[in-house]
C-alpha cells in the first residue's frame, strides 16, 4: 500500500450530503475481476450524460458539464471537499479504488460511513473527520486554485492563509498509512495467539471445530 | 460492575489480542465469500504466496450476477461470466465449498447462510457485502467487510477492528395489521436516519422484535447497515433454536446440548449499559413507503410526499427537492397515488418463505394491474423456491401473471438482466433506494412484499392497513 505522510494539493468542492458508493461507483463496474482501472469511471452517472458500461472507452463520452469534477479548475484536484455521511451505502472496495485511481488521496467530510471509511486507509486515502463548522468553513473559502496542506503525521490541515485546522486519526490506523505497512504481514506476526485463541475456543465450542 | 450487553459478550468471546491504542485482532468464526467482492482478495492471495488459515470457515456462493432465467443456457453477458467462473475457479484452486448456479442450495448469500445453518448464534460472521448485518438476527456479530479485509480473513481468520458503541432500539407494544418487520425497520430508519446508527452496533430489542419470525428478525438486522451501524443484533430465545435445529451445518447430539446451554445466555444482561437507546412503539407504526433516494426518506403509505419549503436545513433541503426531480414527484402528492410500472419481490431482504407467503396472501385470486408492466418474484435460494413450489405459491403467482424467477439478487442491484429502464417507478422489497441502484434512471419505492403485492395489484401503493388486502 502506499504511504501517506503529507499532501499539499488542489481541493474539488463536492456539496452534497449522503453521497453513496453506488454513486462512487456504479454497480456494472464491479463486475471486474481487478483492482485497478475503475478512475474513469469514478461519479460515472453524474460525470457523463450517456450511460457507462465496464471497459467503456470514455475519451469521447459526453461530459456533464455541470458536475464539478469536469469544471477546468478542478483537473488535477487530490483532495475532496464534501458533506456528511460520505460513502453510505455497500461495502464496495471499488469505491476507494475508483477514488484513488481518479486521483484523490484526501476526502474531508464532517462524517463517513463505517465501511467506506475503513476501506479508505486499506488503499492510502485518508478520510478526515471535520466538525461540520469547520468543513462549512472550507466550502466557504473555496476559491480558484484553493490548496490545502495536509500533514498526517502532524494530524493538521494547513489553509492558504496559514490557519491551521486539527484533526485526529486513530494511532494504529495512522501508524499503518504513515509507513504503508501490510496489514496481513502485521496481523500474522501474531500468528501463535491466533493459534492459542483457537485452541481455547475449541474447548468451550467444540462443534465450531469439527469440520476443519 | 454492570452487565454485559449481547454485543459486548460476542466482542469479548472473540479478542485475539489488543493494541494499545484499543484496536483489537477479533477471530472470524465464518466468512461467506461471493463473486463480486472476491476476486481480488484471491489474486492478493496468490502475490503474496499466502493461504487460507482455516479452509473450511468459508463458504461460497455466486449470486449478484447471477441470471433468474435461462439457466441451462449459462450466462449470458461474458463480463458477469468471467466474474461467477472466477469465483468457481478460485474457491477450486483453495479447496473451498462452492454452491454452483445448478445446485438447489444455491441462493443469495445472506439467505444461504442461516439456511444451512453455517451462519450460527454467537459466531462472528463476514462477508464482503454490507448485508451481511442480515446474519445478527440469530445473534451472531456480522459485517460487511472491503476486498482487502475478505482477503485479511481469508489469510488469517482474523481481522483489526475498534469496538463500537452499543445502541439498543427497543419496539415497544404489538404491531397493527398490515405492518411487517420490513414496515417496522423502515420506519426506525426514517427516524434515526441513514447515519444515525454510524459508529454503534445496534441491538433490536422489545416486544414486536421478540414477536418476530427469523425470517422477520432477518428483515431487520439486514437493514441496520441503512441506519448505518455495521451490525445489528437480536438477543438468541427459542424462536432462534428451534430455527437452527436440524439445519445441514448445525451442530448435532451432544454439541446441540452443549451449543444451546452456550446460545441461551446471547442475549444482553438486564444491567447491562447502553451507550443510546430509542425507543418506538409498534401500535404507532404504519406501513411505509420510500418516497427518495436515500431510505431515510420514507414515509407511512397514507402521508404526503414531502415538500422542501418547508424544510429549514439547507443541505436537508436541496436533498428533498433533488430527489423529488430523480424521483419525478411533486411536492405534496399522495403516495397512495405514485404508480408503479414495475414490483420486484426478493432480494436479502425480503426473499424468504415467510415473505412470499405474505405477498401469496394478498395475491391470491387476483391479477396484476395492466398498467403495471412487469412483476417479478425472485426466492432467496433453490430450496425456498423448491418450498414455496410444494405449497402452491409460484401457482398464485403465475395465475396473477406475475414472473417465477430462480433465486439470486436480481433487481435489487440490476448486476444481472433484471432492472428498471429509466424513469420507470418499482414497489421494490429491497433495502436500497439509491439514483440508479436498480438500473440507470429508476425510481425505486421500498416497501414490504405485503405492499409490493397490493401494488402490482392495482397499479399504485394502498393503505394495507386500513383495506386488510
Amino acid at each position: 500500500m502506499r504511504a501517506f505522510t503529507t499532501l499539499t494539493a488542489l481541493v474539488a468542492p463536492l456539496d452534497r450530503a449522503n453521497i453513496d458508493t453506488d454513486a462512487i461507483i456504479p454497480k456494472q463496474f464491479l463486475k471486474s475481476i481487478r483492482r485497478a482501472g475503475f478512475g474513469p469511471y469514478l461519479f460515472d452517472e453524474w460525470r457523463y450524460l450517456d450511460h457507462g458500461e465496464p471497459e467503456m472507452d470514455c475519451t469521447n463520452r459526453p461530459l456533464n458539464q455541470e458536475f464539478v469534477l469536469n469544471k477546468p479548475q478542478y483537473k488535477g484536484a487530490q483532495i475532496l471537499l464534501t458533506r456528511e455521511n460520505f460513502g453510505c451505502g455497500s461495502s464496495r472496495e471499488h469505491a476507494p479504488w475508483a477514488l484513488e485511481d481518479y486521483g484523490f488521496r484526501a476526502i474531508i467530510a464532517p462524517s463517513f460511513a463505517d465501511i467506506f471509511f475503513n476501506n479508505c486507509f486499506k488503499n492510502g486515502i485518508l478520510p478526515i473527520v471535520l466538525p461540520a463548522e469547520s468543513v462549512d468553513r472550507l466550502f466557504n473559502e473555496m476559491a480558484d486554485g484553493y490548496q490545502l496542506t495536509i500533514d498526517l503525521q502532524a494530524q493538521t490541515i494547513t489553509t492558504p492563509s496559514g490557519q491551521n485546522i486539527g484533526f485526529s486519526v486513530d494511532e494504529n490506523r495512522r501508524h499503518r498509512l504513515l509507513n504503508g505497512l501490510d496489514d496481513i504481514a502485521l496481523s500474522l506476526q501474531h500468528a501463535d495467539k491466533i493459534k492459542a485463541y483457537e485452541a481455547e475456543r475449541a474447548k468451550r465450542a467444540p462443534w465450531l471445530f469439527k469440520e476443519a | 460492575m454492570a452487565g454485559k450487553t449481547l454485543y459486548d459478550k460476542l466482542w469479548d468471546d472473540h479478542v485475539v489480542h489488543t493494541e494499545d491504542d484499543g484496536s483489537c485482532l477479533i477471530y472470524i468464526d465464518r466468512q461467506l465469500l461471493h463473486e463480486v467482492t472476491s476476486p481480488q482478495a484471491f489474486e492478493g492471495l496468490r502475490l503474496s504466496g499466502r493461504h487460507p488459515w482455516r479452509i473450511a470457515r468459508n463458504l461460497a456462493v455466486a449470486d449478484h450476477n447471477i441470471p433468474t432465467t435461462d439457466r441451462a443456457n449459462g450466462i449470458a453477458d461474458p463480463v458477469s461470466r468471467l466474474q461467477v467462473e472466477t469465483l468457481e475457479s478460485n474457491c477450486k484452486e483453495f479447496g473451498i465449498t462452492e454452491f454452483h448456479m445448478s445446485d438447489i442450495r444455491q441462493g443469495i448469500v445472506h439467505v444461504v447462510g442461516p439456511e444451512q445453518g453455517a451462519t450460527l448464534p454467537g459466531m462472528t460472521v463476514v462477508c464482503g457485502d454490507s448485508h451481511t448485518s442480515t446474519h445478527g438476527a440469530s445473534a451472531a456479530l456480522a459485517f460487511g467487510i472491503g476486498t482487502s479485509e475478505v482477503e485479511h480473513a481469508l489469510a488469517t481468520q482474523c481481522l483489526v477492528q475498534k469496538k463500537a458503541k452499543n445502541m439498543l432500539i427497543k419496539v415497544n407494544g404489538k404491531a397493527g395489521p398490515g405492518v411487517t418487520a420490513k414496515d417496522i425497520v423502515l420506519a426506525i430508519i426514517g427516524k434515526i436516519g441513514t447515519a444515525g446508527g454510524t459508529g454503534y452496533t445496534i441491538e433490536f430489542g422489545g416486544e414486536a422484535i421478540r414477536a418476530l419470525s427469523m425470517e422477520g428478525r432477518m428483515t431487520v438486522c439486514n437493514m441496520a447497515i441503512e441506519a448505518g451501524a455495521r451490525a445489528g443484533l437480536i438477543a438468541c430465545d427459542e424462536t432462534t433454536m428451534d430455527f437452527y435445529h436440524g439445519r445441514p451445518y448445525a451442530p448435532k447430539g451432544d454439541d446441540w446440548n452443549m451449543a444451546v446451554r452456550y446460545w441461551q445466555k446471547l442475549h444482553s444482561d438486564a444491567d447491562a449499559k447502553f451507550d443510546k437507546v430509542v425507543e418506538f412503539n409498534a401500535a404507532d407504526i404504519k406501513p411505509q413507503v420510500s418516497w427518495g433516494t436515500s431510505p431515510e426518506m420514507v414515509l407511512p403509505v397514507d402521508a404526503n410526499v414531502p415538500d422542501p419549503a418547508q424544510e429549514a436545513d439547507p443541505v436537508k433541503r436541496q436533498g428533498i427537492e433533488r430527489a423529488l426531480q430523480y424521483m419525478g414527484l411533486q411536492a405534496g402528492q399522495k403516495i397512495t397515488d405514485i404508480r408503479l410500472d414495475k414490483v420486484f419481490i426478493g432480494s436479502c431482504t425480503n426473499s424468504r418463505i415467510e415473505d412470499l407467503r405474505a405477498a401469496a396472501a394478498v395475491v391470491k385470486g387476483r391479477k396484476k394491474a395492466d398498467s403495471v408492466k412487469q412483476v417479478l418474484i425472485v426466492p432467496g435460494s433453490g430450496l425456498i423456491k423448491q418450498q414455496a413450489e410444494a405449497e402452491g405459491l409460484d401457482k398464485i403467482f403465475t395465475a396473477a401473471n406475475f414472473e417465477w424467477r430462480e433465486p439470486g439478487c436480481s433487481m435489487c442491484l440490476a448486476m444481472n438482466a433484471d432492472r428498471l429502464e429509466a424513469g420507470e417507478h418499482c414497489a421494490s422489497t429491497s433495502n436500497r433506494n439509491f439514483e440508479g441502484r436498480q438500473g440507470y434512471g429508476g425510481r425505486t419505492h421500498l416497501v414490504s412484499p405485503a405492499m409490493a403485492a397490493a401494488a402490482a395489484i392495482a397499479g399504485h401503493f394502498v393503505n394495507i392497513a386500513e383495506e386488510g388486502a
